[in-house]
């Protein structure tokens, strides 16, 4: 094996493998280091390079070449090279480039969250709220289209979609039968699975684990709560198809949805099958292992799930980014009384009650 | 002097005989006896440099090629030339369809390429049977086919029609087309030249590159280098159009100067019915637009030549770029709002829709130009526009993204005074153009 090599982002070096990104660099630091990504996905092949959140600053090349690169790259498809040095949250620019797209990806997105089942872990709301601005400078009508069903158990909301090309990319790389892909191009493009074919895969559900928004939603989960009512349990079971680990989201003794479990970065773990997501929602089919923890710097983990947000390198890193705090690091609550359980929910043994989120502390 | 269009208007120069009764595949029976990596060599003596749009030095593409072993290499030619006001390419393949089957023979052998392909735009719907039986009579003549010329060198060369679509004339996009796929650009590293057409080593060169690689062979690189101008060497085709007495395609030199390519009667013999002239977009619709002050002399108040360095001189501030040749002419009459929207829902159009500042970011700035255009503008929408394309450019995939950004751009740089007209006037914007105000003759100096 060669041997590794030295990259520095965000005055932090670090060792990596040869062959790794920047963006895989980053998270391997840890915490608000690492870009935002809305289409790139360790998992599945070929992803990433498209939304262009990742974007960050080489301003030395290599210790063999340290000519800056021209142009922002994009983080999850460019490889580290010995003694590179990367800017991401530390640099103007990127901020600035990161400040449009997010701009530019919430330009056609109807900002309809109140009733999105994705509210609440959604990464376009992280990301707006990382670099977003309170108002919006596009006075035009959105693109739309009706929400259409694709197979028995998911319901596309083409309106919500920022083409990522996760879905696509897991629909051809997880099922044998290609049928899911996009039709037109420019900013009328859309996901399709061409005249709404039915997506009745054994693994097909993982698309709406791997949609960044909320533009692919369980049906068997519409409407039926707030994510943040619910609390999420790391659970499994005997399962004949898949590794039967899952998360189970419970209120109380119910299971509302179940999801495959996800990392830190918001990747799926290990895929589930849709028996498991769709047909196994009885507390009883399953073992329970105990309450997530969620660590993700997301609006989902503020203060409901886990004890702690970030990663524990982060004090170290606040005082390397030269001052530049995340607002995502902040406590939402400081700010908002709205839903303030009295108590961190991972502190409750099994399930919360409505009981738990009704009585502000 | 014409290097590539000397014979085009010899009677039946389309078809095989004639081509070959005046001088047609000597390239070839030179080439053939010439070692792939001499005619390379020649290529890079020459300077020739991409005709396509970014001019990147041939000779020096060509030597990226990977050449890994048993892996079969490939030569496409970019024939989509569907850049707003670029046509050459079609004039060439239409009248001289021999002399890019001649060049791409030569080429290929230069390369290894055992299978060549053509990729064309799909409007150009009635070239593709020119260019098949230019290589039916090729190969009847033994130029193509198995062992071609007993040199034992097999070369077959396929036209394939694309479907249509601006963004297929991306090479990578080129390629993914040309393999059945989805015309979306792919992310780079790898390049082609490592990995391209179904993951072999390819080299994408536009139509006019590997026409030019025939009268470098036939005189010889360094002949072929003392034509023309500092890096701008040999000949270049301009299809020029708009509001001009004689539009057409014309083969010129390129210490040419750009006032003589538009009023002399040589070429494009000035500016119709008297009007003068206000900007011109001297290489295909993604280049910036000038204003004529700005167009006929550079920032140093030197008389703008037709070659790659002149035109960019002083950078976007004061300059443009030959871009694919594409020459675009407009007098005192046009809009350059009305121009710049038409432009940008071009590109809007023509978007792939893969990388978000694209995708959405052309939309946007179509819909702000056309409310300024027809008169529901702000003020705000100036600068505006300027911080969309801002926030595009150098942040995409593909170069689509800068071509879609750098004509808005260069339209508020050098015409801001005539957008904001259009805002404050609205309804007067609706009748009549803003005109010349100061941008055309007598001509200010602009000293940057
Ligand atoms: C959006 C877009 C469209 C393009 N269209 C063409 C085209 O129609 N013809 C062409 O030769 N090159 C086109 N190019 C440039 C090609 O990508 C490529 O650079 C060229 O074919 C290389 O050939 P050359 O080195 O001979 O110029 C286009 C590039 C972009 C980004
Ligand atoms: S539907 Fe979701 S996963 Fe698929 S492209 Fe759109 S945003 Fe991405
Ligand atoms: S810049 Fe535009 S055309 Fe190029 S890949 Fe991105 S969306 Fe597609
Ligand atoms: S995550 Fe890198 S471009 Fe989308």
């Amino acid at each position: 094996m060669a041997d590794n090599i030295k990259v520095t982002i965000d005055n932090i070096t670090i060792d990596v493998a040869p062959g790794t990104t920047i963006l895989e660099a980053a998270r391997q630091i840890g915490g608000e280091v690492a870009p935002p990504t809305m289409c790139y996905y360790s998992k599945l092949k070929g992803s990433g390079g498209k939304c262009r959140t990742c974007l960050v600053e080489v301003s030395k090349g290599s210790e063999k070449d340290p000519r800056p690169m021209p142009k922002l790259v994009a983080s999850c498809r460019t490889g580290v090279m010995d003694g590179m040095e990367v800017k991401s949250m530390t640099s103007d620019k990127v901020i600035d480039a990161r400040k449009g797209v997010t701009e530019f990806l919430l330009l056609n997105h109807p900002l309809d969250c109140p009733v999105c089942d994705q509210a609440g872990e959604c990464h376009l709301q992280d990301l707006s709220y990382e670099n977003g601005s309170a108002d919006t400078r596009f006075e035009f009508e959105r693109r739309t289209f009706e929400p259409e069903d694709i197979g028995p158990n998911i319901q596309l909301h083409m309106n919500r979609c920022i083409m990522c090309f996760r879905c696509v990319f897991t629909a051809d790389q997880l099922t044998n039968t290609r049928e899911h892909g996009i039709l037109d191009r420019g900013d009328h493009a859309r996901i399709s699975t061409c005249i709404s074919k039915a997506l009745d895969n054994e693994f097909i559900g993982n698309v709406i684990d791997v949609c960044p928004v909320g533009a692919l939603t369980d049906k068997t989960f519409r409407f039926k709560n707030r994510v943040w009512f619910t609390k999420p349990v790391d659970a499994h079971r005997d399962c004949p198809t898949c590794s039967g680990k899952a998360r189970l989201w419970m209120r109380g003794e119910e299971v509302f949805r179940v999801t495959a479990r996800k990392d830190e970065w918001g990747e799926v773990e290990e895929w589930i099958c849709n028996t498991c997501r769709f047909e196994t929602k009885d507390a009883k089919d399953w073992v329970v292992e105990g309450p997530t923890k969620v660590n993700r710097h997301s609006v989902i983990s503020q203060g409901h799930y886990a004890g702690k947000v970030g990663t524990a390198k982060q004090p170290v890193l606040i005082d390397k980014v030269i001052g530049k705090q995340p607002k995502l690091t902040f406590d939402i609550h400081s700010e908002s009384e709205v839903n303030k359980p009295n108590i961190h929910l991972s502190q409750i043994e099994g399930p919360a009650h409505s009981d738990d989120f009704n009585t502000p502390g | 002097m014409k290097l590539l269009l000397e014979n085009a208007h010899i009677e039946g120069i389309r078809y095989y005989e004639a081509y070959r009764k005046h001088g047609g595949y000597r390239s070839v029976e030179k080439a053939l006896k010439m070692t792939p990596d001499e005619i390379v060599e020649e290529v890079k003596k020459s300077g020739l440099r991409g005709r396509g749009g970014a001019g990147f030095p041939t000779g020096m593409k060509w030597s990226f090629l990977a050449k890994p072993e048993g892996v079969p290499r490939h030569l496409v030619c970019n024939a989509d030339e569907s850049e707003p006001g670029t046509f050459k390419d079609r004039y060439l393949m239409e009248f001289l369809p021999h002399l890019l089957i001649e060049g791409l023979i030569v080429s290929s052998f230069a390369l290894g390429s055992n299978a060549t392909y053509i990729y064309i735009r799909g409007e150009y719907a009635w070239i593709p049977d020119i260019l098949e039986q230019a290589i039916a009579e090729a190969k009847n003549n033994g130029w193509l086919g198995k062992n071609i010329q007993n040199s034992g060198f097999d070369c077959e060369i396929y036209v394939q029609r694309g479907g249509g679509a601006y963004i297929c004339g991306e090479e990578t996009a080129l390629i993914e087309s040309l393999e059945g796929k989805r015309g979306n650009p792919r992310i780079k590293p790898p390049f082609p030249a490592i990995a391209g057409l179904w993951m072999r080593p390819t080299v994408v060169n536009n139509v006019e590159t590997l026409a030019a690689v025939v009268p470098i062979i036939n005189m010889g690189g360094e002949e072929y280098g003392k034509l023309g101008v500092g890096r701008s060497t040999g000949t270049k085709l301009m299809s020029a159009c708009g509001n001009l007495n004689k539009p057409g395609v014309y083969e010129i030199p390129f210490d040419l100067t750009v006032e003589e390519f538009i009023f002399s009667d040589e070429y494009c013999g000035g500016i119709p019915n008297g009007k003068r002239l206000k900007a011109c977009i001297p290489g295909g619709s993604s280049v910036p637009i000038l204003p004529t002050n700005l167009l006929l002399k550079d920032s140093k108040g030197e008389a703008r030549q037709m070659n790659y360095e002149s035109l960019s001189e002083g950078g976007f501030a004061t300059g443009t770029m030959l871009g694919s040749g594409g020459f675009i002419v407009l007098d005192e009459d046009q809009c350059v709002v009305r121009h710049t929207m038409s432009l940008a829902r071009f590109y809007n159009h023509e978007s792939c829709g893969q990388c978000s500042p694209c995708r959405e970011g052309t939309g946007w700035m179509y819909k702000i130009l056309k409310n300024i255009e027809y008169g529901k503008g702000r003020k705000e929408d100036i600068d505006l526009l300027w911080d969309i394309q801002r926030r595009i450019e150098g942040n995409t995939i593909c170069p689509l993204g800068d071509a879609a950004a750098w004509p808005v751009a260069a339209a508020i740089r050098h015409f801001r005074d005539e957008f904001e007209w259009h805002i404050d006037h609205a309804e007067e914007a609706q009748t009549r153009n803003f005109g010349l105000a100061h941008y055309a003759d007598p001509l200010p100096v602009v000293t940057a």
